[in-house]
């Protein structure tokens, strides 16, 4: 099936000359949750700007849906609902008059059933008739939320969507998301809690200075994740691991101190007891020991710090 | 055309001026009805007529265009600087809406609002001197073009604005000036032949005097020429919004 987004060749240069995209080529499946990680500067907003028609791109071409977001701007975003970032939201209006506003921008005949099951999916509907100044930070974001499900859209971009709420309602506002997705929509989030990534993806992309340096199927990576590594501090230094060992893979580290052992977690057994008995066999004797689980944090963190 | 986004952004637009009656309808009758006690019964009833009008009467329609070029540019600059301003244009950008649209959209809910406004000054205008309009239709089409053309004209304002000094700085160095000397309390041709060129080079003498002659036919300049004048403004405004859009200037990065 064709991508819901496509993205190619995708630059841009902003006015003050810093370059904050370098050739983005990158396909969103239809329904699928896409998760988009990178540091603060990394351009995810950016990138995201483009899409929506905010910020105009320097070079590169992109489709929604198969539209062009320039040549058929209206037919890509009338498919697109974006939540971004920053709060930007009108201080006097009611709840609800920014939620049908928003709404009737899009072209859309009023449908108050539907505005009403937004906002109690939300829990806001109790806020309905209060103007936006008197809400809080998180009841704010999920205005922002509310107004661009208003209009039914196929693709929700959520830039950072659960910054600044609490736990209770952040899973709440996962179970919109859920929701949404079987209803057929897809999504695109950034966030920096590297769990709800792996809680909520279908894949993750990992942006960095600019360029795409990942994207994997969050099972696959979760393959990667499930590997966890048992180090052996040893009472002696040996030379070379023996040969008795070799059905292990034991890696030795280069100053013969310490034995490193890969296993996978989720197998039927893991093989350390036998190991453990094999090493006493062999004489070989250790102080200490420790496993360790690589998390996507790690991944995350090795990729970008290069 | 996506109307219901014309309409969202009008209504929007007009809320704005509900949640704000008082300083948006309230505020300039008053002034308009100072100028009258000042300009129309202190001053006026030592001036005796202009060009068979007395003075008083001769006023009325200057300050109704003073107000409503005022106020169209005012209503109009700050209702698209401050989405710009408070960062929720990105809706507005994002949307699947034209440059068309939103201009309509905007510039439609300040024109209104300043046609709105003119006519209650006229009605107040009423109540210290007796009116009466000669051509009504002209004098409502000259009533519309002005809030129109002016309300294009304060959308640019708006878009050029990166502060609020700028957004206030074109209408208060530029068109008050303008309108004050352009004939909304004198006729032009009162004045000497140097400064009577000089106030030709005022596009605002041509809208006040057109408008003018659609009450009492009297005018400084032909009428044609104040309608070919007005109409030559629209297209410069829209020309200009035009670019703007085309170019994403101060509207994208
Ligand atoms: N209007 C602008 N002019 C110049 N540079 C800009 C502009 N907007 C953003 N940038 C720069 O572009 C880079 C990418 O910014 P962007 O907002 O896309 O990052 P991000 O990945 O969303 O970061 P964060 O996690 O902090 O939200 C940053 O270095 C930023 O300083
Ligand atoms: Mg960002």
């Amino acid at each position: 099936m064709a991508p819901v987004i496509s993205v190619s060749g995708l630059s841009k240069t902003y006015a003050s000359g810093f370059t904050s995209l370098n050739n983005i080529n990158l396909a969103i499946e239809r329904g699928e949750i896409f998760a988009l990680l990178g540091p603060n500067g990394a351009g995810k907003t950016t990138l995201i700007s483009i899409i929506c028609g905010i910020v105009n791109a320097s070079a590169g071409k992109v489709a929604v849906g198969g539209h062009d977001i320039n040549a058929a701007y209206r037919a890509a975003r009338s498919l697109i609902g974006l939540v971004p970032q920053e709060l930007h939201t009108d201080s006097f209006e009611s709840v609800w008059a920014t939620v049908s506003f928003s709404r009737g921008l899009f072209g859309k005949p009023k449908n108050p059933a539907l505005i009403e099951k937004v906002l109690k999916d939300l829990s806001l509907w109790d806020k309905k008739d209060a103007k936006i100044i008197t809400l809080s930070g998180g009841m704010k974001r999920r205005v922002m939320i509310a107004k661009a499900l208003s209009h039914e859209p196929q693709v929700l971009f959520l830039d950072e969507p659960t910054a600044g709420v609490d736990v209770e309602l952040r899973k709440g506002m996962w179970d919109v998301v859920r929701e949404l997705k079987a209803a057929g929509v897809t999504i695109i989030l950034t966030t920096h809690y590297i769990e709800e990534a792996e809680e909520m993806a279908d894949r993750v992309g990992v942006i960095n200075k600019g360029e795409i340096v990942l994207v994997e199927d969050k099972a696959k990576l979760m393959q990667k994740l499930g590997r966890k590594r048992l180090s052996l501090q040893l009472q002696h230094r040996i030379d070379a691991i023996p040969e008795a060992l070799t059905p292990y893979h034991l890696t030795l580290s280069g100053d013969g101190w310490r034995l490193a052992y890969d296993y996978d977690t989720k197998g039927e057994r893991t093989g350390i007891t036998s190991l453990l008995g094999d090493l006493r066999a062999a004489g070989i004797r250790f102080v200490d020991l420790e496993t360790k689980q690589s998390s996507l944090e790690d991944i995350f963190v090795s990729l970008v710090s290069q | 055309m996506n109307l219901r986004a014309v309409g969202a952004i009008y209504k929007f637009e007009m809320a704005r001026t509900w949640r704000t009656i008082l300083q948006s309808i309230v505020s300039p009758v008053v002034s308009t009805s100072l100028y009258f006690v000042v300009f129309g019964a202190a001053i006026g009833s030592r001036i005796s007529e202009v060009q068979g009008v007395s003075y008083g009467t001769f006023i009325v329609p200057g300050l109704v265009m003073l107000s409503v070029l005022t106020q169209s540019i005012a209503n109009a600059s700050f209702g698209i600087y401050f989405p710009k301003f408070i960062g929720t244009i990105y809706e507005i950008l994002s949307a699947p809406i034209s440059h068309v649209e939103i201009v309509l959209g905007y510039v439609g809910a300040a024109a209104t609002k300043s046609i709105v406004l003119g006519l209650i000054i006229l009605a107040t205008a009423g109540l210290f001197v007796p009116l009466h309009i000669q051509h009504p239709v002209w004098m409502l089409s000259f009533l519309v073009l002005t809030a129109v053309t002016f309300s294009l004209f304060g959308f640019i304002i708006g878009i050029w604005a990166d502060g609020f000094e700028k957004l206030q700085m074109i209408p208060m160095l530029v068109v008050t000036p303008l309108t004050f000397l352009g004939g909304s309390f004198y006729s032009v041709n009162m004045l000497p032949p140097t400064w009577h060129s000089i106030a030709l080079l005022n596009p605002v003498v041509y809208l006040i005097s057109g408008f003018r002659w659609s009450f009492y036919e009297i005018a400084d300049v032909r009428v044609e020429i104040s309608v070919a004048m007005t109409l030559a403004f629209l297209a410069i405004c829209m020309t200009a919004i035009w670019w703007i859009f085309k170019t994403g200037y101060r509207l994208k990065r």
